[in-house]
């Protein structure tokens, strides 16, 4: 199954993946509308190590998601490989955020959890911080099954 | 007045044909001159001419020059140079028939001579070369005067006009030959020059072409380096120059004249044995710049044989036929069959694959 | 003195959505973040106008355009020469620039025409009929020569064969980055092409695309030594360069950082400077001497390439250098790029190349050596249409620089010598070199040269010519216009409609 993969060699830490996240699953057309004068609650998120290197961080789809299994109210499943959210179903325990190892499962700004979908949910169809990314550093792609 | 050949380069497309007997047999001029009439409509009038080998037994020994002079100063001072370093052997009128086709003739002579040996010793060179200097010279540099045929028992006629005129006019069923080439003429302007038309020639090297080559400039500059003056800016002239180049300099047998100046594609060389490409391979990197493009059909007519040459894409016509001793050679089927009705034998030769024909030894 | 800059950065506060992108992306620390009026500002004195905010801002809120603010000019002093009577007043220093002449002088390749079949012979095209751009650069001999059995003694001089005629031109490691020359290297070996080291030495991961390298050796001799020699395709001596002819080079100690100095055998820190002559070459003879040490040092299987400056009597020194051992001469016009030169220098010194190389071309022509070498033309080779003017002028191969550091991400801002490229290029600062990923450089190099290679087909084919070397010299391809007389007698072409 393809995968988000973060090379950190080449992330600039230009945090223009976050961006492209949070307008890609806004809903709107426009970036400008969806994103002038808000916080942004992206589902990728760069982080910069001790060292200053940068990466990006979401959520890796694991074969076997503690996620899913600590979600006390059914609202994260996995389909395909993908680990989906529903959204109407989340109670906003935030269990999965405290458990996820990655720090991949964040809340949305209204109090549910939320997490990277591979934008396979919204209408793009294929992960934006991948298409968006200036120098490569954010790739789609298959490398077989991740822990 | 119009740019003289030579002023300016005119392109042309045109007519060719050959015959040739392998037994050395020689035949007169009748049977080429008909080979041109069915193919009349590929030349426009303006330049028709004929080569033929053998045709001097008697004075096989000596150069035949062959030379257009507009006038009797243009002569004299020709004549003055060539004493400098020839015997003049004979020097004579070429016999013509008068006719309302052919008009604006200049004086044409033929002049047979032999390199004075003191002068091949001064200036360390062989009579081959001293031929073809002089002869540079008097086309580049005389005014008025242009030799137009050099070889030995061999010569070249031609002349403004459609190529069955001129075959009448210069009187060919007087002549008898073991091998004929012959060329009708379509440039593109009016330059109305003699010197214009073809065949061309280099010593006993003839070449008749039809096409216009889109190397030219890249063949020319490049020649031009080793003496040779490309007066006439015509294809046929510089491929002339490049055969002899190749064949006589530099020694290069017809097949591997024919991989460079029509040199098989990369992607062919890569597929051919490892003894062959790299011969090949030699021989492109060696003499990139005398890859010819562009259309032509070429006959290139040498002492005791002939070589047909179409470029690699066979972007112009040309068909072989071959009948006992005869091998004819033709921009078009139908101008072999006047020249051999029964003809069973006939074939397209592939571009950039040479067709060569060789006189049994000792028979011309 | 302080001036208005030069540059002013327009920002639509309207789409502007705090990303904060312009700010991290820019070296030159133009924007800033106000978190108290939470608003994006600007210093845009230090602007260079290199565009990397702008083509990174997600929703175009910025654009940087030509300030407007000038100095009362007039048609002798303009704007920046009297800026730059100031600077020099105020630091008595010698200006320094980057990149090629950026003066009004002729470009002669945009007066020149290509020809076209039509009637009289055919045009091919290149989607249904091979087309072939390979090349051989080296020494041709004089004379075949056959084995006593009567077959062709195919031993030649080292030749470079080439896919098309096109290679990268000589650009240090360490002028620019381990990345740019990472994705040059690769693209070059993907190709079938080569690129040059410049005078900086081959880093020790370079050493695999041997193959597809030049290596130089120059007057500084920075990063010489055996194993360098013999690692690459071809030794280029470079005597001259068309951005700074008749100086040295200058790679400043801050740029000579970790594997920069140690590629370039010199102290960390240290200026490398190039001498203006190579000290053991004083005259032709010289040159001799070096072309063939390189030679013996490599056991004559590398082809040397001497690298000449266009300068007032190129034609002459080129005809030297096609007598002294070199396989090839490559000739660079004024117009050539450079990672700093002093401004006077490049501006005011040498000849632009397209009359340089048909000088060159025909006085081997005319002296019968024009076989004794191959001759390689840059100085701003621009495009597929400028290497088919420069083969039809004679030119065996181009060599392009700037067009490849365009592919690279290069937005011709002509601040090199800062060392603070935007771009991952022309610098040594660890975070702005990986901003040029090599995967991504390498592929637009590699994306620029097929592009170009299929239009030297179409142009080729227009012409009625399926192979480049019928090409090469074939100036009746070529018509000027607008030329005076003399100008078309040195390119040898004819004006259009003659």
């Amino acid at each position: 199954m393809k995968r988000i993969y973060v090379k950190e060699e080449w992330c600039l830490g230009c945090h223009l993946c976050e961006y492209n996240c949070a307008f890609a699953n806004s809903g709107m057309t426009d970036m400008v509308k969806a994103l002038r004068g808000k916080e942004i609650y992206p589902r990728i998120q760069v982080e910069t190590d001790e060292n200053g290197v940068t990466y990006a961080v979401s959520c890796r789809h694991c074969t076997d998601p503690i996620c899913v299994k600590s979600c006390i109210a059914g609202a994260l499943s996995k389909k395909d490989g993908v680990i989906e959210i529903d959204h109407s179903k989340c109670v906003g325990c935030l269990t999965c955020v405290l458990v996820c190892p990655y720090g991949a499962v964040v809340e949305d700004g209204t109090g549910v959890a939320q997490k990277c979908e591979l934008c396979m949910t919204n209408s793009h169809g294929t992960p934006q911080c991948v298409k968006g990314c200036p120098n490569g550093a954010i790739v789609f792609e298959e490398r077989g099954e991740a822990e | 007045m119009s740019p003289l050949e030579g002023q300016v380069r005119i392109p042309s497309g045109c007519a060719v044909s050959a015959m040739i007997s392998k037994d050395g047999r020689r035949m007169n001029g009748e049977s080429i001159i008909e080979s041109m009439i069915p193919m009349h409509d590929r030349s426009n009038g303006l330049g028709g001419g004929f080569a033929a080998y053998g045709i001097y037994p008697e004075y096989r020994d000596f150069y035949a020059l062959h030379i257009f002079f507009n006038n009797r100063a243009c002569q004299s001072e020709c004549m003055t140079l060539l004493k400098e370093y020839f015997e003049i052997v004979q020097d004579e009128h070429i016999k013509v028939r008068k006719m309302p086709q052919i008009t604006d003739e200049p004086i044409i002579r033929r002049v047979f001579v032999s390199p004075m040996q003191s002068v091949l010793r001064h200036l360390q060179i062989d009579d081959k070369e001293l031929v073809v200097r002089i002869v540079n010279r008097i086309n580049s540099q005389l005014d008025g005067s242009y030799v137009f045929s050099c070889g030995k028992n061999m010569g070249a006629f031609k002349a403004v006009g459609f190529p069955e005129d001129v075959g009448r006019y210069y009187r060919l069923e007087e002549y008898d030959a073991y091998c004929w080439t012959a060329h009708g003429r379509y440039p593109t302007n009016t330059p109305g020059w003699w010197g214009g038309a073809h065949p061309f020639c280099m010593l006993d090297y003839s070449i008749v072409h039809n096409g216009e080559i889109s190397s030219y400039d890249a063949n020319r500059r490049f020649i031009e380096m080793y003496g040779y003056k490309c007066t006439l800016q015509t294809d046929t002239e510089v491929i002339t120059y490049i055969a002899d180049y190749l064949l006589r300099r530099q020694g290069l047998n017809l097949e591997e004249m024919a991989a460079v100046i029509a040199a098989p594609f990369w992607s062919t060389i890569e597929g051919e044995s490892e003894e062959k490409k790299k011969k090949l391979t030699y021989l492109r990197t060696v003499f990139p710049s005398l890859l010819v493009t562009g259309p032509f059909s070429i006959i290139l007519g040498f002492e005791g044989g002939l070589m047909a040459l179409n470029d690699r894409l066979k972007l112009r016509s040309m068909v072989v036929g071959e009948q006992d001793d005869m091998v004819y050679i033709a921009s078009e089927e139908a101008a072999i069959r006047v020249m051999a009705p029964d003809i069973k034998h006939i074939w397209a030769p592939a571009g950039g694959e040479p067709v060569i024909v060789k006189v049994k030894e000792g028979a011309f | 003195m302080n001036f208005y800059p030069e540059f002013e950065v327009v920002r639509n506060d309207s789409r502007c959505i705090r990303c904060r992108v312009c700010e991290r992306q820019c070296a030159n620390e133009v924007h800033w973040f106000d978190a108290d009026g939470k608003v994006m500002l600007s210093d845009e004195s230090k602007c260079v106008n290199c565009q990397r905010c702008v083509t990174l801002c997600p929703t175009r809120a910025l654009k940087i355009v030509k300030s407007d603010c000038r100095l009362r000019e007039n048609a002798n002093y303009s704007d920046q020469t009297i800026k730059e009577i100031y600077r020099q007043a105020e630091t008595g220093g010698v200006l320094l620039s980057s990149m090629g002449n950026p003066n009004p002088l002729p470009v002669y390749w945009d007066k020149i025409l290509i020809n076209a079949s039509q009637v009289t012979n055919p045009p091919i095209d290149p989607l249904r009929e091979p087309m072939e751009t390979r090349v051989f650069l080296g020494k041709k001999p004089d004379h075949i020569t056959r084995n006593p059995d009567g077959s062709l003694d195919t031993t030649l001089s080292p030749q470079l064969s080439l896919s098309m005629p096109v290679m990268f031109s000589a650009m240090s490691y360490g002028s620019i980055s381990y990345n740019a020359h990472a994705s040059l290297a690769r693209a070059a070996t993907e190709l079938g092409i080569c690129y040059n080291t410049g005078e900086g030495g081959l880093h020790e991961d370079f050493y695999k695309y041997g193959k597809n390298t030049i290596v130089q050796v120059a007057s500084g001799r920075f990063g010489v030594h055996k194993d360098y020699l013999e690692a690459g395709a071809a030794i280029e001596i470079k005597m001259g360069q068309g951005a700074k002819p008749g100086i040295g080079g200058h790679l400043p100690g801050t740029k000579a950082v970790g594997d920069v100095a140690k590629t370039r055998m010199i102290p960390e820190g240290s200026d490398a400077i190039s001498p203006a002559p190579h000290h053991d070459i004083y005259s032709i003879e010289d040159l001799r001497q070096l072309v063939y040490s390189l030679k013996e040092a490599t056991e004559y299987r590398l082809p040397v390439i001497v690298k000449v400056a266009a300068v007032h009597n190129i034609a002459a020194i080129a005809s030297g250098i096609a007598r002294s051992g070199a396989d090839i001469i490559a000739i660079d016009g004024f117009r050539g790029g450079t990672g700093a030169a002093p401004t006077r220098i490049r501006d005011n010194v040498g000849i632009p190349i397209e009359l340089a190389l048909a000088a060159v071309d025909q006085r081997l022509r005319d002296e019968g050596i024009r076989n004794n070498v191959s001759i390689i033309c840059g100085g701003s080779v621009r495009s597929a249409a400028d290497v088919v003017k420069a083969i039809a002028l004679g030119a065996d191969a181009c060599y392009i620089a700037t067009a490849a550091c365009l592919a690279m991400g290069c937005h011709l801002c002509r601040s090199c010598h800062t060392g603070k490229c935007n771009w991952g290029i022309a610098t040594q600062r660890p975070d702005l070199v990986k901003r040029l990923n090599p995967d991504i450089g390498s592929q637009r190099l590699v994306n620029l040269m097929t592009a170009w290679r299929h239009e030297i087909k179409e142009l080729m084919g227009g012409m009625g010519i399926n192979s480049i070397e019928s090409l090469r010299g074939n100036r009746l391809m070529l018509r000027g216009v607008g030329l005076t007389e003399k100008e078309l007698q040195i390119l040898g072409i004819s004006h259009a409609g003659e």
